[in-house]
C-alpha cells in the first residue's frame, strides 16, 4: 500500500495529512497508532519503535462508531481514565473539565445517540484529550459533518490545539481544511504505492480567514498538485 | 379577514384524532377486531361444516377452557411445562453465552469448538430424545436435557455473532486509550454484544416451547404436551385446542415479560436508544 513514505513530525506541530481517497492516509494513522505493523521500515515516537497502540498516541475516528452508545457522554470521555484506573470522583471532574473546553458544557449525561454528528466528534475529541497523551491521530473527523458545522469545529479545534499544546496529526481530503488546519501539510501521492509527494509549509499567522487571498493563493497551488497526483494515478490504472 | 385565515389555516397536517376518523377506529383497537373476526369465522366454519370432534367451535373450546381450569388440571400442566421451559431456558442461556463469550474473544477456543457448533446446529433437538431418554430417563432429566440444548445453540450462536460484529472502531478506541485484554471484554465487547446475546434468548425461549412441547408428547405423564396428546386419544378436540390456546397466550406473555425485562434492566445496550 505504502512505499517510501518518510516523514517526520515535530513535537507541538499541527499536521495535515492531505491526500486523494484511497491513497493510505488511513494506513499512515494505523502505523502510528500501532493498529497496524509496517512490514518494511519503522514507526518511532520519542526514538522508541510503535509496536502497539499506546495512551500516548490517541486517535479520534473517522464516523461515529467507535463512540460507546450505551455510555453517557461524559463516561464516553472519562473511559481512558477509567482504564487506567482514576477514581471515580478526580475522573469525572476531569471529563467535565474536557466537555467544557470542547464547548459540550451541560451536556455529558445525554447518550451518543441524543447528539448531533459534530457534538459526538467533540465527545470523541475530548475522550482523546483525556488522557494528557502528547499525540492525536485524527482520521478526517469532520469529513461526514455539514459545512457550517465542519467549519466551527476547525476553529476550536485550532483553539484547542494552542490550548493544549499537544501533537497534532490530522488526515483529510479536503485542502481548505488543512490550510486553515496546518503548520505543514504532507501531500501523499496517489496509489498504487502511496508516498509523500511534498511538504508545504504554511507560514499563515493565525487565525487564518477563508477568504484571505494568500490562502486562496495556496489553495490554488496545492489543488494544482492534488490534481496533478490524480491524473498521474489515472493514467498508471 | 377571518375568511383569509379560516382558509390558510384549512390544510392542516391530519391529527391523531383525524388519522383515527379515516380508519374509523383506534389504532390499539384493530389486533382486537381481527381477533373478534377470526373468532367467529371459526364459529361459523366450525358450527356449518364440521362435527366437533373434528373441529370444536370457539364456544365449545371456551367451555372445555373453563372445565379445565376448575378442574385444575390446566393449571398444573402449565406449571409442570413452565417450570421444564425455565429451567433448561437458565441453563442454555448461561452455557451458551458462556461459549459465546469465550469464541468470540478467544480464536483458540473458537477454532476448537467451531465443528461441533457447526455440526450440531443442524441436529434438531427432538432428534436427541432417544439418546436422552436412554441417558436420562423418562423424567426431568430428559427434557431438562433437551431444552437446554435447544437453548445453548440459539444463544451461542446469536452472542458468538455479536462480538465477532462489534465494530472495529470500538475496540480501537478502547486500544488506543490503553485498555487491557480484560478491560477490552468487560468494558467493550461484553456491553456492545448484549443486546445481540438478548435477541438470542428470546428466540431460544420460543424454542423452548416448541421443545418442550415435543418432548411431554412422545416421553411424559404432565405437562400441556401431554394434554394435547392425551386429549387427542380420547377425542376431547375441545381440550386439545385449550391446551394450543394456552401454549401460545403462555409463549406470548413470556416473550413480552422477556422484552420488559431486557428494556428495564439493560435498556442502554440496545444499538439505538
Amino acid at each position: 500500500m505504502l512505499k517510501g513514505l518518510s516523514l517526520t513530525i515535530e513535537r507541538g506541530e499541527f499536521f495535515c495529512l492531505l491526500g486523494p481517497s484511497g491513497c493510505g492516509k488511513t494506513t499512515v494513522l494505523n502505523l502510528l497508532a500501532g493498529f497496524e505493523q509496517p512490514t518494511a521500515g519503522a514507526v518511532r515516537v520519542d526514538g522508541r519503535p510503535v509496536t502497539a497502540p499506546g495512551v500516548e498516541r490517541t486517535v479520534v475516528f473517522q464516523g461515529d462508531d467507535s463512540l460507546y452508545t450505551w455510555l453517557t457522554a461524559v463516561e464516553n470521555v472519562e473511559f481512558g481514565l477509567r482504564l487506567a484506573g482514576v477514581d471515580a470522583g478526580p475522573r469525572r471532574a476531569t471529563a467535565e473539565r474536557y466537555l467544557d473546553l470542547v464547548g459540550l458544557h451541560g451536556q455529558g449525561h445525554k447518550y451518543p445517540s441524543q447528539l448531533s454528528g459534530g457534538m459526538k466528534q467533540r465527545i470523541q475529541i475530548a475522550r482523546a484529550l483525556v488522557c494528557e497523551s502528547p499525540i492525536l491521530l485524527m482520521d478526517e473527523p469532520f469529513a461526514a459533518l455539514d459545512a457550517q458545522t465542519r467549519s466551527i469545529l476547525q476553529d476550536e479545534l485550532i483553539g484547542i490545539w494552542q490550548q493544549t499544546g499537544r501533537t497534532f496529526l490530522f488526515i483529510t481530503h479536503d485542502i481548505g481544511e488543512s490550510i486553515l488546519l496546518a503548520n505543514r501539510i504532507g501531500l501523499m501521492t496517489a496509489g498504487p504505492e502511496a508516498g509523500m509527494k511534498t511538504i508545504v509549509p504554511v507560514d499563515l499567522a493565525r487565525p487564518r480567514r477563508r477568504g484571505d487571498p494568500a490562502v486562496g493563493a495556496l489553495y490554488e497551488r496545492l489543488a494544482d498538485m492534488v490534481s496533478e497526483e490524480v491524473r498521474r494515478a489515472g493514467a498508471l490504472r | 379577514m377571518n375568511a383569509v385565515s379560516a382558509a390558510k389555516a384549512a390544510p392542516a397536517p391530519p391529527t391523531t384524532a383525524a388519522r383515527r376518523r379515516r380508519l374509523g377506529v383506534p389504532a390499539a383497537l384493530v389486533p382486537v377486531l381481527s381477533v373478534c373476526a377470526l373468532l367467529l369465522v371459526w364459529q361459523v366454519v366450525s358450527a356449518r361444516f364440521f362435527p366437533p370432534v373434528l373441529f370444536p367451535t370457539p364456544v365449545m373450546v371456551g367451555k372445555a377452557l373453563v372445565g379445565e381450569i376448575l378442574s385444575g388440571r390446566l393449571l398444573t400442566d402449565s406449571v409442570v411445562s413452565l417450570r421444564r421451559i425455565f429451567a433448561g431456558f437458565v441453563l442454555g442461556c448461561t452455557i451458551g453465552a458462556g461459549l459465546g463469550l469465550l469464541m468470540g474473544s478467544v480464536r483458540l477456543a473458537r477454532r476448537t469448538l467451531d465443528p461441533f457448533i457447526q455440526f450440531g446446529r443442524f441436529v434438531p433437538s427432538i432428534s436427541l430424545l432417544s439418546p436422552a431418554l436412554i441417558w436420562f430417563g423418562i423424567g426431568e432429566g430428559s427434557k431438562l436435557f433437551l431444552i437446554t440444548y435447544t437453548t445453548t445453540f440459539i444463544v451461542l450462536l446469536n452472542t458468538l455473532g455479536a462480538v465477532l460484529s462489534v465494530p472495529r472502531n470500538k475496540i480501537r478506541a478502547a486500544q488506543s486509550l490503553g485498555a487491557t485484554r480484560w478491560q477490552l471484554f468487560r468494558l467493550v465487547m461484553l456491553p456492545a454484544s448484549l443486546h445481540g446475546i438478548f435477541t438470542g434468548m428470546r428466540v431460544g425461549m420460543g424454542l423452548s416451547f416448541t421443545t418442550v412441547v415435543a418432548a411431554e408428547m412422545i416421553a411424559a405423564d404432565t405437562g400441556l404436551g401431554y394434554l394435547i396428546l392425551n386429549s387427542r386419544l380420547w377425542f376431547q378436540t375441545d381440550v386439545v385446542f385449550v391446551g394450543i390456546i394456552t401454549l401460545g397466550t403462555l409463549g406470548y406473555l413470556a416473550d413480552k415479560t422477556f422484552q420488559a425485562l431486557i428494556h428495564r434492566l439493560a435498556g442502554r445496550y440496545a444499538p439505538t436508544h
